[in-house]
């Protein structure tokens, strides 16, 4: 879709129907005062499915999960999840948003039911429901036997995998990660990945992950390329690759970011 | 590049909106969440009532004989300076309690936990409101833990005092609490916080009628006095002085009532994304 093509305003509506879909940006710009953080930026995902959204550091990753969680004001274009315009709909919006970010938000000093507890009650949902889905989606990841160690007890990965199970509490229908194995090592990373993906087809939610990870885009159905605030590339791994005329998707991503290599693990 | 439809067509799905019981769940979590933040920050309670009863233990002993208070209203006859300055107390702890609240969400702004607050689909206001309540509840405990410590030096209020102070606690902890919300959104970084310490809480306890009664900054400054009446903390210790003795100091519960309204309003404008500045700030060169 073209940056000049306006979203019919049916959008402003709330959606159930499959084919809405659970992430669409229309010509999104956003600037920090002189300096143009995103330009113009338009995609959608589809429900039920995997995108990455791959840049360097600086990209505007974190200012466009910003917008999309509403932290920041949507000035120029327009966000709808699932149909709902984050600005005029944030509360529904937000209602179908899980959100890990990059910073760890977990408060160090409470136990980790009571960090879980404190934010299905942001959601509004009950303390006897709460325990249910805190006890089951703790099993999942087979970490139920330290709900009640403190935060502080846990390792960085750790701490992702609780954060991870925090965004799915509310039962969200598309989950953002904002470079969620970051300063993780590599075991950790592939739980972590593990687990996103195994959730996502068990409970049938979108994601989408940022990353500066090369490595990471293997599990993606669709790859969003950011380069200097504007997107460059936007389609399967193969479409990216074809479009590039790169043989590997390092090579397309090298060649959409004006890196000249990039070394064996896929790090930037 | 892969193009995206561009007409899409879209069902109403009738989502329900939350009920009063899912504010309620939503308040109490965020009531929760700080008592156990206070809870386990034990330094933070003990050093909350140090700082008074070290007013009341020793600066008011030390000056009781210098600085006299006449019968003055809400008194019926003289008063021990240690009488006096007990509601003036009382504010001082809303007071620094208000402040560390705001401390506490530059610090979460910082750490990163405040985001998780306000991506919250509740409206930011209610948020903000239940934030605020739960500093509140908080402060209220500690004036409470201070006035029973007074109670055994001696110094008392009526019995029923101690219940219908209760209200005038709570509306005076609600402007500082929201005067410090107010600020947390203009503070940058945690450093800064020092200013705050300085330019706001010192300036704000001392030119008002906390320390000594009006009449007397009157006559040692026309000019300190005409700040004192400005000043919203001076309200706030009458209205809590006068509800000691079961009485409404209309004038202070209006002024109050009012600066109060006027800080929610400026810290929900300010921490609005489409107009507030606050993650604005903390983010402006992370992208």
């Amino acid at each position: 879709m073209g940056p000049d093509v306006e979203l019919k305003t049916v959008h402003d509506k709330p959606a159930t129907d499959a084919s809405v879909p659970a992430l669409e940006l229309a010509a999104v710009s956003y600037a920090y005062g002189r300096r143009q953080a995103l330009d113009n930026i338009s995609f959608s995902i589809a429900p039920g499915r995997f995108a990455v959204l791959l840049g360097l550091n600086g990209a505007g990753k974190t200012t466009l999960f910003s917008l999309i969680s509403h932290l920041f004001a949507t000035r120029n274009g327009r966000i709808h999840v699932f149909g709902n315009d984050i600005d005029r709909r944030s509360g529904e919006a937000l209602r179908r948003l899980g959100i890990v970010f990059q910073a760890r938000t977990l408060d160090l000093d409470l136990t980790i039911h009571q960090n879980l507890a404190y934010h299905a009650s942001l959601h509004g949902i009950g303390s006897r429901e709460t325990d249910r889905r805190i006890h089951e989606l703790m099993q999942s990841i087979d970490m139920s036997d330290r709900l009640h160690e403190k935060a502080r007890s846990l390792s960085g990965g750790q701490i992702r995998r609780v954060e991870i199970i925090r965004a799915l509490l509310h039962q969200p229908s598309l989950l953002l990660l904002d470079e969620a194995t970051v300063g993780l090592d590599i075991k950790s990373r592939a739980t972590i990945l593990a687990d996103i993906r195994r959730l996502v087809t068990e409970k049938s939610i979108s994601v989408l992950w940022a990353t500066h990870l090369i490595d990471e885009v293997s599990h993606a159905d669709q790859i969003i390329v950011l380069n200097q605030g504007k997107l460059v590339a936007n389609g399967t791994t193969q479409d990216v690759i074809k479009d590039t005329g790169a043989d590997t998707m390092n090579e397309a991503f090298s060649r959409l970011t004006g890196i000249i290599s990039l070394n064996a693990g896929g790090r930037l | 590049m892969t193009d995206i439809p561009g007409n899409i067509s879209i069902r109403s799905s009738g989502h329900n909106r939350f009920g009063p019981v899912q504010y309620l769940v939503c308040l109490k979590g965020i009531l929760v969440r700080e008592g156990l933040r206070y809870l386990h920050q034990r330094e933070r309670f003990i050093s909350s009532l140090v700082r008074p009863l070290l007013w009341l233990f020793i600066f008011a002993a030390g000056f009781r004989q210098v600085l006299g208070v006449s019968i003055i209203p809400p008194y019926q006859t003289y008063v021990l300076y240690e009488v006096y300055i007990t509601p003036g107390l009382c504010g001082m702890i809303l007071l620094f309690s208000g402040m560390q609240s705001s401390l506490s969400m530059v610090y979460d702004r910082e750490m990163g936990n405040m985001r998780t607050l306000l991506v919250s689909p509740f409206p930011r206001w209610f948020l903000l409101m239940s934030k605020l309540l739960a500093g509140v509840a908080v402060s209220i405990v500690q004036v409470y833990a201070f006035l029973f410590i007074a109670w055994f030096w001696g110094v008392k209020a009526p019995a029923s005092g101690y219940i219908l102070t209760l209200p005038a606690l709570f509306i005076a902890g609600m402007m500082l609490g929201a005067l410090g919300m107010l600020l947390s959104s203009m503070i940058k970084q945690l450093e800064n916080f020092a200013g705050i310490m300085n330019f706001v809480i010192f300036p704000m306890y001392f030119a008002s009628s906390a320390l000594y009664p009006l009449w007397r900054v009157q006559e040692a400054s026309p000019l300190l006095y005409k700040i004192c009446l400005l000043n919203p903390f001076t309200y706030a210790v009458e209205l809590v002085r006068f509800a000691f003795y079961g009485k409404i100091e209309w004038i202070s519960l209006a002024v109050v009532c009012g600066f109060t309204l006027v800080f929610i309003a400026g810290a929900i404008i300010a921490y609005d994304p489409s107009r507030g500045l606050v993650i604005k700030k903390q983010e402006g060169g992370n992208n």
